[in-house]
């Protein structure tokens, strides 16, 4: 879970939605993966910023 | 038999017996000429609204018939999402489904102003497409929820989105050439996805001109259908319960019932035009011998059901346009290749 921070080159914050609250976290590189608002200990990605195309069929 | 009296007089037509179709004469099957049908064909418009239309076309084949209802399924352009740029969707609906929701909804969009696209994948333009956006958020109704409901609609902003969301942002030249008012979706209401706090839409959407064999949702019409035109004679008089029992057996309007002078209840036909020819009357023994119903099979009842980008006679003078230049395609190739 802690892999996705050691890419990152220098400690910029990463968002996170809580699996529990969504409530969006910024989490640095070994920080504690906690909910801010609700101490849940499961993070989710947010969706990938990258346009998708899609034929609509 | 006993329908061949009532029926001598008129043109052939196709009998509904109890089990079988009949004849009351052998349908003439001549060639088709142009001189004939010119002198024999006739169209009686019965009505034309908005969105529907019902015409009768008499003394025609039924090839020329079939011909236009295919071309008006398949042939005539419409102009329809074809292509989603997705930035973001984090709403339950997964992008592929609602880009295929997005690419049926009815845009109303003169295709007669617009060009195919050469390509599929080049570039769009001003003559080709139209571009629409759909960017929405859904958020808590904080404080507009004063009596602390707890339905959806009073609890959220914007949980629902309709396509009336859809925005349209006019490329190039189109601003001049369109009023906001003629572009966009036809129906407002039509749901696209529901959403809950923090999810959120971010959509391109591209429209193109196309037409219904390639895609359903180019089809310029919920339906075309025809049919030919019944008609319902009574051998003789039909009284009292047999009356009413006998009104139950066609569409409503199909059979009228005379209040006579002495109190007497006489059925006769008032409309035989919307019968579905059921033939129900065959179920009862005492009155079927009383009923001849008929089809007339150069009669046809011509309806459209326009989904509302074209009128429906607008669609129906596209389908003979584009039936002309598949003929003339056709000798035109007949005569390169000699």
């Amino acid at each position: 879970m802690s892999e996705g921070s050691s890419k990152e080159p220098q400690k910029t914050p990463m968002v996170y939605i809580c699996g529990e609250c969504h409530n969006e976290n910024e989490i640095r590189p070994r920080d504690p993966i906690r909910c801010r608002e609700c101490g849940y200990r499961i993070m989710y990605k947010k969706r990938t910023k990258k346009l998708v195309v899609f034929d609509a069929r | 038999m006993t329908m061949e009296s009532p029926l001598a007089e008129q043109k052939p037509r196709i009998v509904l017996q109890e089990y079988k179709l009949a004849q009351t004469a052998p349908i003439a099957k001549d060639h088709f000429t142009v001189k004939s049908f010119k002198k024999s064909f006739k169209i009686v418009i019965i009505r034309n609204e908005q969105n529907e239309m019902e015409f009768d076309m008499i003394g025609i084949h039924p090839f020329l018939v079939n011909a236009f209802r295919r071309l008006i399924l398949s042939d005539v352009p419409t102009m329809s999402i074809e292509k989603v740029y997705i930035s973001n969707n984090t709403s339950v609906i997964q992008d592929e489904v609602l880009a295929h929701r997005l690419g049926l909804v009815p845009l109303k969009a003169d295709p007669r102003l617009f060009d195919y696209k050469e390509d599929a994948s080049a570039e769009s333009n001003e003559n080709d497409s139209l571009e629409f956006e759909l960017k929405i958020k859904c958020t808590y109704n904080k404080e507009a929820n004063k009596k602390d409901s707890s339905r959806a609609e009073d609890m959220y902003k914007n949980n629902n989105v309709y396509s009336r969301h859809i925005k349209w942002l006019p490329v190039g030249n189109q601003k001049e050439r369109f009023k906001e008012s003629e572009v966009g979706p036809i129906d407002d209401n039509i749901l696209l996805a529901k959403m809950r706090p923090g999810h959120e839409l971010d959509l391109k959407l591209v429209a193109v001109k196309g037409c219904g064999r390639d895609h359903a949702k180019f089809s310029p019409v919920a339906t075309v259908f025809y049919r030919l035109l019944p008609d319902v004679k009574l051998t003789r008089p039909v009284e009292g319960e047999a009356a009413l029992r006998l009104q139950s057996c066609f569409s409503p309007g199909v059979i009228g019932i005379r209040h006579e002078k002495d109190g007497k209840r006489v059925a006769y036909v008032d409309n035989a035009r919307y019968d579905t020819c059921s033939r129900n009357a065959f179920r009862h023994d005492d009155i079927k011998d009383a009923v001849v119903a008929t089809k007339i099979p150069d009669h046809f009842v011509f309806t459209i059901e326009s989904v509302g980008a074209l009128r429906p006679d607008v669609i129906f003078t596209e389908a003979i346009t584009i039936l002309k230049n598949k003929c003339a395609a056709l000798l035109e190739e007949l005569e390169s290749t000699g």
